[in-house]
C-alpha cells in the first residue's frame, strides 16, 4: 500500500477526512519517523489552519492550539509556568516541530508536556467543540479524534506547580521518568494536589498515592517522605531498554521528593 | 504515486520541484533539487545530520513532510559560503571540528541558527544548540571551541 497525503484548509475538514483508519501528521516528529521506515500506510490527514498554532488568554487560563509547538511555548511570555517542561522536551530543532497536540499522543517513553498538563487539570477541545478533561484523553487515546486546543488553568503561584525530569543523557535525552505537581496551599494547607507521573505507566498517569498522603495536609519534610515513599502505589511501571520495572519503582520516590523539597 | 509540485526558497534562490506523496524534505532536497549538503544519518530525529533552517529556525529535514516547504525559505550548509567560506566553516578547520565529516552540515547549520538569534552565546548555550546534533568522532569539544571563536569574535567573516 502506498501512502497518499491530504492537506486541509480547516480544522473541520480535516477531522471529517481523518475518518477512521487515516493518520493525522501533527509536528511529524513520531509520525514522520513511522512513515520513513514504512509504517504508516494510507492515508496521512493533515490541517493548515491558523487556529491551530493560536495561544491566547481564555478565563484564569490560558488556551494553547494544538499545533503550537514547544519552541512557541518556551517564547511564550504568559506560559512562563511551562517553560521548565518544554526546555526538557528533545533538542532545539525537535522543540521547533514538536507539538503540544502530539506530545498527548506519544507513547512511552515520551509524553512530558502531557505529564505536566494533566498536573496542571487541563482540558481539552476536540475539533467540533466537545471538552474533555486530559485524563480522559490520556485514558483512551485511541478514541479520541482530532485535538483542535488544550485550555490551560494558570497555576495560583509560581509556587504552586513544580516539574522533574529524569534522564540518563543530558540535554536532550529522553525521560527515565518525569514528574509534575500542583500543590495549590489554602491557609497553609494542602487543597486540591494533582501529581503526574510520565514513564510509570503506558501514558502520563496521577498517582492518587501520592496525592492522598499530601492532600489536606502541609507541606514538610514528613508528608514530602510519606508521599515519596507511596508514589508507585498501584501504578504498574515498565521494563524498557532505559530501566526495569523495579529500577523504576526503587527510584521514582528519590525524584518526586527531590521535585516537592524543591516547591517547599 | 502522486507528484505534487512544491515551490521553495532554498539558500535565497527560487525553486521548483515535484514531490511524492509521503517524501520528506531530505529526500526532496538531495533527489529532487540536488543539494547533498543535509546528510542522512538515521530518519528518526535523532542524529541531526539532515538540520536545515525553515524560516530560520533549524529543523529536522528527514521529519519534515517535502510538501510542507512550500512557499518557505530553506536553509543549508551548500548555501553558507559564498566566495569566501563562512567564519563558522572557517573556524571548524580550524579547530579541527570535522573529522568524518558527515555531522558537519548539521552541525554548522544548529550554530548558524543560534548565532543568528544570539550572536555572542556563552559555552552553555552552544551546548544546548548543538545537543540535537550526535558526533561520533569529535568529542564535541573542538565543535564548541568553533563555535566560540565566531561568538567571541575571534573569527569574522
Ligand atoms: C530526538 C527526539 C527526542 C524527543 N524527546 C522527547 C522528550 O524529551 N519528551 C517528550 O515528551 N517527547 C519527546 N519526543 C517525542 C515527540 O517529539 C513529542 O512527544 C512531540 O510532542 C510529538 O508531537 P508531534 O507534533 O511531533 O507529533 P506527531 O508525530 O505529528 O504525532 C504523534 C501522534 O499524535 C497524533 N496527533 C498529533 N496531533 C494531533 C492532534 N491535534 N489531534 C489528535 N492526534 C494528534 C498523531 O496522529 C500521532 O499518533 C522526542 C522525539 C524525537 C524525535
Ligand atoms: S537523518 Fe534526520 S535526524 Fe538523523
Ligand atoms: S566528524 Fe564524524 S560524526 Fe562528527
Amino acid at each position: 500500500m502506498a501512502v497518499t497525503v491530504e492537506s486541509h484548509a480547516t480544522l473541520g475538514e480535516a477531522a471529517r477526512a481523518l475518518g477512521s483508519g487515516a493518520t493525522y501528521l501533527g509536528g511529524g516528529t513520531i509520525v514522520m519517523r513511522d512513515l520513513n521506515a514504512g509504517l504508516v500506510q494510507g492515508r496521512v490527514v493533515r490541517s493548515t489552519d491558523p487556529a491551530l498554532t493560536q495561544i491566547r488568554p481564555m478565563g484564569d487560563g490560558i488556551e494553547i492550539g494544538a499545533g503550537v509547538t514547544m519552541a512557541a511555548i518556551a517564547a511564550h511570555p504568559d506560559l512562563g509556568f511551562l517553560h521548565p517542561v518544554v526546555r526538557a522536551v528533545g533538542g532545539p530543532q525537535v522543540r521547533n516541530m514538536a507539538t503540544i497536540g502530539g506530545n498527548l499522543f506519544a507513547a512511552h517513553p515520551y509524553g512530558d508536556l502531557a505529564g505536566a498538563l494533566l498536573a496542571l487539570g487541563a482540558r481539552v477541545t476536540i475539533a467540533g467543540g466537545m471538552q474533555r478533561p486530559v485524563e480522559d484523553v490520556l485514558r483512551d487515546r485511541a478514541r479520541v479524534g482530532l485535538v483542535a486546543a488544550i485550555q490551560v488553568p494558570r497555576p495560583r503561584d509560581a509556587r504552586a506547580f513544580g516539574f522533574r525530569k529524569v534522564s540518563r543523557v543530558k540535554p536532550k535525552g529522553v525521560s527515565l521518568m518525569s514528574f509534575a505537581a500542583l500543590l495549590p496551599r489554602e491557609g497553609g494547607r494542602l487543597r486540591g494536589v494533582r501529581i503526574a507521573c510520565v514513564g510509570l505507566g503506558p501514558a502520563p498517569l496521577r498517582s492518587p498515592a501520592a496525592e492522598r498522603a499530601l492532600e489536606g495536609g502541609t507541606l514538610d519534610a514528613a508528608t514530602i517522605a510519606r508521599a515519596a515513599q507511596l508514589v508507585t502505589d498501584g501504578l504498574d511501571p515498565p521494563t524498557d531498554a532505559l530501566a526495569s520495572a523495579w529500577y523504576r519503582r526503587e527510584v521514582a520516590g528519590v525524584h518526586l521528593r527531590r521535585l516537592l523539597e524543591g516547591m517547599l | 504515486m502522486a507528484l505534487k509540485p512544491v515551490t521553495f526558497t532554498l539558500n535565497g534562490e527560487d525553486k521548483a520541484a515535484f514531490t511524492e506523496d509521503g517524501q520528506n524534505l531530505l529526500d526532496l532536497l538531495r533527489r529532487g533539487v540536488g543539494d547533498l549538503s543535509p546528510k542522512y544519518g538515521c530518519g528518526q530525529g535523532t542524529c541531526g545530520a539532515c538540520t536545515v533552517l525553515i524560516d530560520g529556525e533549524p529543523q529536522l529535514s528527514c521529519l519534515v513532510l517535502g510538501e510542507a516547504a512550500q512557499g518557505r525559505r530553506i536553509e543549508t550548509a551548500a548555501g553558507l559560503g559564498g566566495a569566501a567560506l563562512h567564519p563558522l566553516q572557517d573556524a571548524f578547520m580550524e579547530r579541527f571540528a570535522a573529522q568524518c565529516g558527515y555531522c558537519t552540515p548539521g552541525m554548522l547549520m544548529a550554530a548558524k541558527a543560534l548565532l543568528d538569534r544570539n550572536p555572542r552565546p556563552g559555552r552553555e548555550e552552544v551546548i544546548e544548540a548543538i545537543a540535537g546534533n550526535l558526533c561520533r568522532c569529535t568529542g564535541y569539544e573542538p565543535i564548541i571551541a568553533a563555535i566560540l571563536d565566531v561568538a567571541e569574535g575571534r573569527k569574522r567573516a
